[in-house]
């Protein structure tokens, strides 16, 4: 569906307005500023990767011989640490998020755009002390920074990399307020709060956690420095610390942290669905509210980390019934994609490939989460490769997917070109199957006892067989990452023009030019239509909509 | 190249067939609600691909099955909880009279000690057919005491014991694995969990000991001059300790507290925690003067003043080992 007028003139749009590495650095454009996200996101993507690369390849064999396991040690700390405060969580929200909800809401821009700019050098500098701290030796701790053992036991780069962190979550905390108050404040007349794009909602959700979480794992990482350095006693128990007062300050950061991640890939997915099934989103409200009922149960449920670490059994039951509430949103959110598709005129587009990628893996990721909250099945199956396949099967299968999808409906809005459809199709395939080799044997694995963080298993040959699959199933995944990246960049130079409304989707980021002007649109639009007027767009006038059920 | 290769783990305790019910009941029920997602998403998927001229209808959404979806998973979700919970309330619960092992952990090595006294190192030797509670504390790091094979696994901190127990089934050697990351010897935290029948197991307690852990209890307690001040009177400048283990113990402040492995362990670390009614402030503190394996023989001596009151054969105070072997004469791993 994607072919309409070609312009034979370049016009002028927020790339080829100003040149210039100034231009860039200095640029207050939430797109611009979006792109360097992109660049920046993708640098620590493949850092990451790479980590993964070599963490698959010790796991081939059982012997620890490819690397030290002091290096394995700081191997998976660092992959850990790279993609979640790295990519993950800027992901969905720095890059597409900032180049979209302006545009969404029809506004010039985000409310406070130097603020913007800020997060991304907070973002910069942070990572640049990540990959100084990298690069002088590296850190051992996992990238949960469990104490005692961060605080009085590794001789690894814990401050360094701790204050990285630390750095990098005021950029999360900076555009989350920034897309608050930008929702709030700046929609275009008659932009409702139920004409809102459900990417929109997901963003608003993602915000409140990262305004009001990443506070609580900064003072946390603070404490780590102040004992590592100063020695006050706050974790270390012969210092007079508890231990487990730093798994539920970690974990009341760090379980809303997924929810930072996986939110905003559901938005893109409720996007990419109504588009190519061109339909309005079953149950929008639902959809809407379920967002926000995520966000904020995702803050009760912290302690689901902690059943075997010695917290009380009452303690245990209530976190373990909250795990499951949490878990009736997403379903809810599931059953409303997949009624979506019904009666549609479904599309198969590379987009809709990565959705349709998205619900399978994230349905098993929350499938198997059922299993994780259920106290006495945690029990055996915490620290091993189940835990480890349950949460890439969110965070990687779930998150990724949706980014990834996101990236490619976008792209000819973002860069004004189309990307190869061909080339996009077959590596959504490649993902998914590469993905779920990858991964499913771990769940076995994991059931058979394989706990997570081994660098050696030796002396457990038999768990052989389901790591060398996984490992396969990585290289795969690899092949399947590199290549978006590459026919993304060739497609800069080589694509074809991209119209307008190359998908004739809905939503006002469509109304204007690809790329888009500085300002986005000519003219601020008054909006008089619900989102996913998709009767209207394909037939130019408005069809009754049934109510079911 | 490969030994074997498992798709389930061996079930050696009674804890791992009720973990492995659930589980199996969780596959089934997950299995159908994949099921019918993905059987929902190839037809839709195939039944309303795009054809020319045909267009999409559009749909509001609907109430009742906006609630119907959201109200039958909750139910299912309470249910998985509810058998979650029993499960775990089980496995946490150690039965009255278990067998006693005090497990101190360290980077990265399990050191065992029986109450008879016995001493292992990375390895264990139980019964088949006995409740052991495992009364474990680490000496640096938090480390986790995972059997797979018993679906057991109960993290191991400093500075407090934490508790697990397990009641093995079938004779044979089971991997113990430290579960959680304590540094770079991690994976080398290992060790195997050697169940045997109960004869073979009374030969192989009979193989050597240094005597009773209450016994090397006592005679620390003598040492470290505790008797001076914790008499068997009431004319101690501290609480008599005859039978208080596992009794409400009444504060100076008003409170009352149990007094378990936890509260006596801090007693002698950190005296002034928690006074007694009745009592000043006046025991030093025993803080980087005894070590975990001392505070272990102090904490099961304690107890055992109070199983000789009530329950004069009781596990602590199981003694009549045959104390005149020469140390050295044990068999295996065990450590002198």
């Amino acid at each position: 569906m994607a072919t309409t007028t070609i312009q034979p003139v370049e016009r002028e749009n927020y790339l080829n307005k100003e040149y210039g590495v100034g231009s860039w650095l200095f640029t207050t454009d939430h797109k611009r500023i979006a792109l360097l996200y992109l660049i920046s996101i993708t640098f620590f993507f493949f850092i990451g990767g790479f980590f993964a690369l070599l963490i698959r390849l010790e796991l081939l064999t059982p012997a620890s011989d490819l690397v030290q396991p002091d290096t394995y040690n700081k191997l998976f700390t660092m992959h850990g640490m790279v993609m979640v405060f790295f990519f993950l969580i800027p992901s969905i929200p720095a890059v597409l998020g900032n180049f979209l909800v302006p545009m969404m809401i029809g506004a010039k821009d985000l409310a406070f755009p130097r603020i913007n700019l800020l997060s991304w050098y907070l973002y910069i500098i942070g990572g640049v002390m990540m990959l100084h701290c990298m690069l002088t030796g590296g850190v051992d701790t996992g990238w949960t920074f469990y104490t005692p053992f961060s605080t009085a036991f590794s001789n690894t780069k814990v401050v360094e990399a701790g204050l990285a962190i630390f750095v990098a979550g005021f950029s999360s905390i900076l555009t989350g307020l920034n897309f608050v108050v930008t929702i709030h404040r700046m929609r275009a007349p008659g932009m409702t709060w139920s004409r809102l794009p459900l990417f929109i909602w997901a963003h608003y959700a993602t915000s409140i956690i990262q305004i009001l979480g990443t506070p609580v794992i900064a003072i946390t990482l603070v404490l780590v420095v102040a004992e590592r350095t100063l020695h006050l006693g706050i974790f270390d128990p012969k210092l007079g610390g508890d231990p487990l007062l730093f798994q539920h300050l970690f974990w009341f950061y760090s379980h809303p942290a997924v929810y930072i991640m996986i939110l905003p890939s559901m938005g893109v997915v409720t996007e990419i669905i109504a588009c190519f099934a061109r339909k309005r989103i079953f149950g929008y409200s639902f959809v809407a509210f379920s967002s926000i009922a995520i966000a904020v149960f995702g803050f009760l449920v912290w302690a689901h980390h902690m059943f075997v670490a010695g917290i009380s059994i009452y303690a245990a039951l209530v976190f373990s019934i909250l795990s499951y509430a949490v878990a009736v949103p997403s379903a809810v959110k599931v059953f409303n994609w997949t009624a979506t598709l019904y009666k549609g005129s479904i599309h198969y587009d590379a987009p809709m490939l990565y959705a349709f990628g998205f619900i399978g893996l994230f349905t098993m990721g929350g499938l198997t989460g059922l299993f994780l909250a259920a106290l006495g099945i945690d029990v055996h199956v915490t620290d091993t490769y189940f835990v480890i396949a349950h949460f890439h099967y969110i965070m990687v299968g779930g998150a990724l997917m949706g980014y990834l999808g996101g990236l490619h409906f976008w792209w000819p809005k973002i860069s004004g070109r189309l990307y190869p459809e061909g080339w996009a199709r077959l590596a959504a395939l490649i993902v998914f199957l590469g993905f779920n080799l990858t991964f499913f044997p771990q769940f076995v694995l994991g059931y058979l006892g394989m706990p997570r963080r081994y660098a050696d298993y030796s002396h457990m040959p038999e768990f052989q067989v389901l790591n060398v699959l996984s490992t396969a199933g990585a290289t795969v995944l690899g092949v399947g990452y590199l290549l978006p990246m590459l026919y993304f960049l060739w497609s800069m130079r080589y694509g074809k023009p991209a119209p307008d409304n190359p998908w004739k989707a809905a939503g006002l980021e469509w109304m204007t030019s690809s790329p888009p002007t500085t300002f986005n649109f000519e003219q601020e639009p008054i909006v008089t239509w619900e989102a996913y007027n998709y009767d209207e767009l394909d037939t130019g006038h408005k069809q009754e909509v049934k109510v079911v059920g | 190249m490969f030994d074997n290769f498992p798709l389930w783990p061996e079930r050696a305790s009674t804890a791992a067939g009720n973990v492995d019910a659930l589980f199996i009941f969780l596959l089934i029920v997950s299995g159908l609600m994949t099921l019918l997602i993905f059987t929902a998403l190839v037809y839709f998927a195939a039944r309303y691909r795009h054809r020319r001229g045909v267009l999409a209808e559009q749909i509001e959404g609907s109430t009742p099955l906006e609630l119907t979806w959201s109200v039958i998973p909750f139910f299912v979700f309470m249910a998985i909880f509810a058998w979650g919970a029993a499960v775990y309330f089980k496995g946490r619960t150690p039965p009255r009279d278990s067998t006693e092992v005090y497990v101190v952990a360290k980077q990265w090595m399990w050191k065992l000690e029986h109450a008879e006294g016995q001493r292992e190192i990375n390895e264990l030797h139980v019964p088949v057919g006995r409740d052991v509670k495992l009364i474990m504390t680490s000496q640096d790091v938090i480390h986790s005491f995972f059997v797979p094979a018993f679906r057991m696994k109960q993290d191991v901190v400093p500075g407090r014991y934490t508790v697990a127990w397990f009641h093995a089934t079938k004779a044979g050697t089971y991997h113990l694995f430290c579960a959680e990351y304590c540094g770079t010897q991690h994976s080398g935290m290992i060790g195997s969990i050697v169940v045997m029948e109960p004869s073979q197991f009374e030969a192989w307690m009979n193989g050597g000991t240094t005597g009773p852990l209450s016994v090397s209890g006592e005679k620390i307690f003598a040492e470290l001059g505790c008797v001076t001040c914790h008499r068997g009177d009431a004319q101690g400048r501290g609480p008599n300790l005859q039978g208080i283990f596992g009794k409400p113990v009444q504060l100076e402040n008003g409170r009352t507290v149990t007094a378990d492995e936890n509260y006596i362990r801090e007693s002698i670390l950190d005296p002034g925690a928690k006074i007694v009614s009745g009592f000043k402030p006046v025991m030093p503190t025993f803080q980087g003067l005894v070590s975990e394996e001392q505070l272990n023989a102090l904490v099961a001596y304690v107890k055992s003043l109070s199983h000789s009151l009530a329950t004069p054969t009781g596990t602590a105070a199981a003694t009549a080992q045959d104390n005149s072997k020469a140390p050295g004469s044990a068999p295996g791993s065990q450590v002198q």
